[in-house]
Parts: C-alpha cells; sequence; structure tokens
C-alpha cells in the first residue's frame, strides 16, 4: 500500500485547489447568470451522487428517482403554498422522502437487474402521474411556485452568489459523506452484496437490510438535491418527475463512472453545461449529447474518470516515467 | 408537418445580420436594441417555437433590423420546451445577454415557472403562453399577452354556437391537460349561459395513439368541441372523419385548427368552425405581406405562433417610437409598452387591458377548399374582446380559475 501513501500528496494538493476555486467561483466568474449554472451543476452533482450509491456501489440501477427527488420538491413547495415556514416544509420534506425511499425499497428489492429497474420505473411514473394527474393537490401542470428563498441565519439566498454558497456547502457535506460511507464497513458491505451476493449471504450478512439502508441514503440526497432544485427554481412542475430526468440522472452516473467519487459529478457538469450554455451556441445540441455519450461508452466503458485515469497511467508508462500505476485499480471505489 | 425550410431561414437570418452591420455606421447612437427569444426548438414542441421563430425574424427583416430608428439585435434562446429550462434560459437572456425586452415563451408551464423571476428582474415580457392566470390572478407588471389567454377564443366560440348556429347540445373534447380545461370551461360558461348544455367532456391524455375510444363516447349531440394543440389536431380530425362522425358538426379553439395546420389535413377538415385570433385569409395589406414574406422564406402558411410573436414585435416596435429609440429606462419603457395600441397587424387592432393581455378581434372562420388548398374563411369577426368576455374583470376575478372542475358541469349524461 506503500503506492497509496506516495498518491496522497498530489491528491490532496488537487483537493485543495479544487477547494480554493470552488470557494472564490463567484469572485472569478462574475456573471450572475454563471454562478447559476455553477448551483445547477452542484445540485445535480449531489443528485447523481445519491443515485450512485445505488448503481455504482450497490449494482442496483433505478430508473425512479426523479420521483423521490420530485418528492422533496413538491412536499416542500406545497406545504410552503399552505403557509407553513421553510423549516416545517424542509423537514417534512425530508422525511417524506426517506418514507417515500422506503416503499420503494419494500418494493423494488424484492428483485435484482431488470426487475429492480422495472419496478422503480413504475414507480417514478405512478409519482410522475400524480404529479400531472391529480390537480387539486399538485396544481397538475401548472405547477407549483415558491415566493421566496429561505434566509437561514439572516444568510439572503436571493442572490445568484448567496444560493451558491448554500449549494458548495451541501456539495461539500454529500461528498464528505459518501466519502466516509464509502470507507466504512456498510460501505464494503454495499460492494459486497454488489459483487457477490450469495457469498454475502453465507457469511451472515442480511444482504436486503444493507440495501435497504442504502436506498433510504439515495433516497435522503436525492431529497435534498430536490429542496435545492426547487428553490432555484422557486417552482416546480409535472416535467421533473418525468422519466426524463431519472434518465438524465443515470446517463450523468454513467457517462461520469459508477462507483467513484468523481465520476458522477463530473457526468452532472457535463450534462448541466450541454444543456445550457452549449445550447445557446449549438441548435442541435442534444445530437452533440449524444454523440459525447457515445464516445465515452465506446472508448471508455467503465466511464469518464476510471477511463481518464487508465488513460493517464497508460501514458505515464508509455513514458516511462516511473512506476506506473496498474491501471485498472485506479480511481475505482471510492477514488 | 409543416418543412421548415432551414437554407431559407439562414439565408433570412445572414441578411438581416449582413444588414444589421452594413447600417452600423449610419446611426452611431449608443448600442443595439436587444430582443430576446424564448422558444423551443428541441423536443416535442419544436415545431412551435421555430414558428415563433419565423414570424420575429420576418418582422425584422421587413424593418431592415431597425425599430424607430435604432438597430435591433435578436437573440433567440431554446428552452427545450420545460420549466427549468425556461428559467436558466430567461436567467441568459436577461442577466448575461441583457436583453431589452424577452418575447416568448410558448409553453403555460414555462410562463408559470419564470413568472416571479420576471417580476424581480423587471424585464419586460410579452408572452404567448396561454395559461389564464398570467394575466388574471397572477397578473405581473412586467407580463404582457399579445395572442390570447386559453379561453378567449372559446368564449366567443360558445357564444357563436348557441346564437348563430343554435346548437343545444354539445361534448368537448381536449388534451388532459390545464390548456385544455381552461378552453373548454371558457366554452363550456358562455354555451351554457346561452341556453345550451354541454353533456358530456373527454379528457384524451397528451399522447393519445387512437382517439377511437374517445370518439365512440360521443353520444347524440349538435356539436362537438375540440380543443387540441400541436399536432393532435390532425390525428383527431382524421379518426374522427375516419369513424363516419362528420355528421355531426366540429368546433375548434385556435391551436386545432391553426393555419399553420392546414398543410397537413385533408378533406377531414372541411366544414370545421372555428375561432382564433389569428387568420392567415384575413384581408389587410399588413397580413398580405406578412403571409407573403413567410410563403417566400419558408414555404410555410403562418399561423398563430408566427403571427403572435410578428405582433409581438410591432408593439414593441410602437414603445420604442414613443420613447424615442430609449430603453434604459425599464419602468417608462414598460409602461410605453402596455400603453400601445396598433390598428394595423396581420391580426387586426390591438390593445391591452389593466392587466397586459390583449384586446382584439376573435374571428370565426369555416374551413373550406379553395383552388386546391384549405382555407380558413372568416364568417364572422367579434370586435375588442376581452379575456373576461362580457362578464367584467371584478366579477370573472372573483371565480376561482377554469379548470377540470370549474365551472362545474351540471348538465352531464
Amino acid at each position: 500500500m506503500s503506492a497509496v501513501a506516495r498518491l496522497i500528496t498530489p491528491r490532496a494538493a488537487a483537493i485543495v485547489v479544487a477547494l480554493l476555486l470552488l470557494l472564490t467561483l463567484p469572485a472569478w466568474v462574475g456573471n450572475p447568470y454563471y454562478i447559476n449554472i455553477a448551483s445547477q451543476i452542484l445540485f445535480f452533482a449531489v443528485f447523481a451522487l445519491a443515485l450512485n450509491v445505488l448503481v455504482g456501489y450497490g449494482g442496483l440501477v433505478s430508473l425512479g428517482h426523479a420521483g423521490l427527488f420530485a418528492m422533496a420538491g413538491y412536499t416542500a413547495a406545497l406545504l410552503l403554498a399552505r403557509g407553513h415556514g421553510h423549516l416545517v416544509a424542509d423537514t417534512a420534506a425530508l422525511a417524506v422522502t426517506v418514507v417515500t425511499a422506503a416503499v420503494y425499497a419494500l418494493l423494488s428489492l424484492r428483485s435484482t437487474g431488470i426487475g429492480f429497474l422495472m419496478i422503480t420505473l413504475a414507480i417514478g411514473q405512478i409519482l410522475w402521474g400524480i404529479a400531472y394527474r391529480w390537480a387539486s393537490l399538485t396544481n397538475g401542470d401548472n405547477g407549483v411556485n415558491v415566493a421566496s428563498r429561505p434566509s437561514p441565519f439572516g444568510f439572503s439566498l436571493a442572490g445568484a452568489d448567496g444560493f451558491y454558497y448554500l449549494c458548495l456547502v451541501v456539495f461539500l457535506v454529500c461528498v464528505a459523506t459518501m466519502a466516509v460511507v464509502v470507507r466504512s464497513p456498510f460501505g464494503a458491505s454495499l460492494r459486497g452484496t454488489r459483487d457477490q451476493e450469495r457469498r454475502m449471504s453465507a457469511l451472515g450478512y442480511n444482504v436486503w437490510l444493507i440495501r435497504f439502508y442504502a436506498f433510504l441514503l439515495s433516497g435522503f440526497w436525492s431529497g435534498v438535491a430536490g429542496l435545492l432544485f426547487l428553490y432555484y427554481n422557486q417552482f416546480i412542475s409535472p416535467q421533473i418527475v418525468a422519466l426524463t430526468t431519472s434518465a438524465e440522472t443515470l446517463l450523468m452516473v454513467i457517462s461520469g463512472g459508477t462507483a467513484t467519487l468523481l465520476g458522477p459529478i463530473v457526468g452532472a457538469a457535463i450534462v448541466v453545461i450541454m444543456k445550457n450554455v452549449v445550447s445557446a451556441y449549438i441548435v442541435r445540441w442534444n445530437m452533440v449529447l449524444g454523440i459525447i455519450f457515445i464516445l465515452i461508452i465506446s472508448f471508455m466503458p467503465e466511464g469518464l474518470v476510471p477511463g481518464s485515469a487508465r488513460l493517464w497511467a497508460w501514458l505515464r508508462h508509455r513514458w516511462g516515467a516511473g512506476k506506473a500505476q496498474p491501471a485498472a485499480k485506479t480511481g475505482e471505489d471510492g477514488a | 408537418m409543416p418543412r421548415v425550410n432551414r437554407r431559407a431561414f439562414m439565408a433570412g437570418t445572414a441578411a438581416g445580420t449582413a444588414a444589421a452591420a452594413l447600417g452600423m455606421p449610419a446611426i452611431a447612437q449608443a448600442a443595439p436594441f436587444k430582443i430576446g427569444l424564448l422558444t423551443v426548438k428541441t423536443g416535442p414542441l419544436a415545431q412551435g417555437g421555430i414558428q415563433m421563430e419565423q414570424g420575429i425574424v420576418t418582422l425584422l427583416k421587413q424593418k431592415n433590423n431597425t425599430f424607430a430608428g435604432r438597430k435591433v439585435e435578436l437573440i433567440s434562446a431554446d428552452t427545450g420546451g420545460n420549466p427549468a429550462g425556461a428559467k436558466t434560459k430567461a436567467s441568459e437572456l436577461i442577466e448575461r445577454d441583457k436583453v431589452d425586452v424577452v418575447l416568448g415563451p410558448l409553453a403555460a408551464f414555462e410562463m408559470l415557472a419564470i413568472n416571479d423571476y420576471i417580476r424581480q428582474q423587471g424585464t419586460p415580457l410579452m408572452s404567448l403562453a396561454g395559461a389564464e392566470d398570467i394575466t388574471q390572478r397572477l397578473a405581473n407588471p412586467w407580463v404582457m399577452r399579445g395572442s390570447a389567454s386559453s379561453a378567449q377564443c372559446c368564449h366567443v366560440l360558445g357564444d357563436y354556437a348557441a346564437k348563430e348556429l343554435k346548437y343545444k347540445r354539445a361534448v368537448t373534447i381536449a388534451e388532459d391537460f390545464a390548456f385544455g380545461y381552461e378552453q373548454m370551461s371558457g366554452f363550456q360558461r358562455v354555451f351554457e349561459d346561452d341556453g345550451g348544455k354541454v353533456v358530456k367532456k373527454l379528457w384524451p391524455p397528451l399522447v393519445t395513439p387512437d382517439y377511437t375510444p374517445y370518439i365512440a363516447q360521443i353520444g347524440n349531440v349538435d356539436c362537438v368541441v375540440n380543443g387540441f394543440a400541436g399536432s393532435n389536431p390532425v390525428k383527431f380530425m382524421r379518426a374522427y372523419a375516419d369513424l363516419g362522425m362528420k355528421r355531426i358538426p366540429l368546433l375548434a379553439g385556435w391551436t386545432a385548427m391553426d393555419d399553420a395546420l392546414l398543410k397537413s389535413l385533408g378533406d377531414e377538415a372541411i366544414g370545421v368552425v372555428s375561432a382564433a385570433w389569428y387568420s392567415a385569409s384575413l384581408d389587410s395589406p399588413v397580413n398580405k405581406q406578412f403571409v407573403a414574406d413567410m410563403a417566400k422564406d419558408y414555404n410555410v402558411i403562418p399561423g398563430g405562433y408566427s403571427a403572435g410573436m410578428y405582433v409581438a414585435g410591432q408593439v414593441v416596435e410602437a414603445a420604442l417610437a414613443k420613447t424615442g429609440g430609449k430603453a434604459d429606462d425599464k419602468k417608462a419603457f414598460n409602461e410605453a409598452l402596455r400603453g400601445v395600441s396598433l390598428s394595423d397587424t396581420p391580426r387586426g387592432p390591438v390593445k391591452f387591458d389593466a392587466y397586459g393581455n390583449v384586446v382584439g378581434d376573435i374571428h370565426i372562420r369555416r374551413c373550406e377548399r379553395k383552388g386546391g388548398a384549405l382555407v380558413n374563411t372568416i364568417i364572422k369577426t367579434y370586435s375588442d374582446v376581452s379575456q373576461f368576455w362580457t362578464y367584467g374583470d371584478k366579477a370573472f376575478l372573483a371565480n376561482p380559475v377554469y379548470s377540470r372542475d370549474y365551472p362545474p358541469a351540471k348538465n352531464l349524461e
């Protein structure tokens, strides 16, 4: 493990630089439009990280996470619209989302693979149907407006800067949580259920329960991302509950690299930037996004982050710049 | 599907840009006036969005990219037809590109998503979105609508059906979403106030592969009113005719019989009576020029989406003329916009009520075949129609917004 020890210094340096860049972003970006794009990348990254718990570490591909994301948004929006405070609404929203995640888990964890995917898809579509059709509760496709963003401890979130820092704090807490969980015995047992389900059972682990807890964790962070999404847009409507959201988030995770910490973040950045910034210059941005995904899948099927690490290691090996890392190990599982 | 002639479009845009570049030195004063267009170029709503862009580009070309002596720059943004996209793109236009006025967006949910943001930013916006409340219970001092509220045409249709066509019993059919509810409720309210009865209301989902099960539920009635939008009217009318239903007259809201759809329709559309705020067949010099230019540049018959943006552009031009080309004082410019009254637009005279919604002509048209092509021939024009019909704003706004359950249908069978 001396190789890992040697890696720590450059990695720590990279983390510090990244942190500094993120902390000073509003100053060097300047225009509120781009700061808002950064906020969107951060909360979609939180959502992608949440999904990654199941997809990457649990090996459970969910196509229904838009339902969890929107459950938090809708619960908070409807409570706020009925005159409740932000604290009550947000707490209730997270609680409801975790309960919903538990229901998802109870129904979907009866199977894995395609079965799991279909059940989560079905539940997601049911929630979409409720948001869309139960108009007396959800206001149908006209959606729900949120009058204002909260001001926790007198810190105003109304502007682009304030909201960015909220997203950044939440994002950092999320990344830290994920890093801790992944390295914990629980994270190891979750990966165990992914790779060797029967052996884990034979060893006395309760596979179902491990997956259930993972689902709750994923649901909680999906809800947090959903709340940020709600406060960012100050509006929620059934479009966000639709299958497209689930699929897009899954693409973020897969294109960036499943079962890595950095992958979902990179994936979120690609999708958000293509959708919002590149679309201003290229009418057929959907096609460009599609081509990017095809290239990633063709040349780096393991995702952009592990793929780049592999490429980097290979290049270093070619240049003979010292002892190259074994390619496949780099960046995997909690890099 | 009306084909967008992309090459012609690019050529038009290029010509416009070239004209702008050439004209620059002549008008040394300040930066160009910026119009931001929130439109949809990808996804299921793209067709309407592309028509919107064609409408405003046609106007700019006619005016040589100059409004009231000031160069005009058009920046168009693709929302993707979803609320979050609309919010981001509105922010791009307003905070990054610093546009002076926003035209669009297309869909009601997009407009509702950015309503508060527009209010905070204080940038004037002219929308095409139908949602009633945008100029009613959620009226916003910065938002205007130069097209029509969802029910504005259907109020007229209800009146015409009961009083002129003497229909007594009607079935309504529209997509199962807010625009459908608001249209059909408007029809029902006026039709029933005039003595008619809506005996059945059908709500097929937005994506319905086959309308047969819904058409089969239509019983013994005098007319069927449809409020479909997008490409659904084409599918619906074909199924309606195929099932031999044409013995029961078909009425239509503006999107269901929009002139841009005529190219995709056949004999099944003949005889359909519709109420619309714009008609390509309208006989005025400005409209003839507009229709001719659209035919020349894009090879299309313009419908409401193109005309709506053309008219919105004219309103912007008139306001700019009033302020002497100045738009730096957003408040003053916004007031100038809201005070605009035009007599010479492709849709006829246009003015705005205190809530920012247009007051103008609504035409009753019958679809006919003339010289081989389908035409919506105007058979009656209602002048100065308000979004509140004849109910008065106070009384109208005291009620809840039109929905699936309001006003309640008392005559269902």
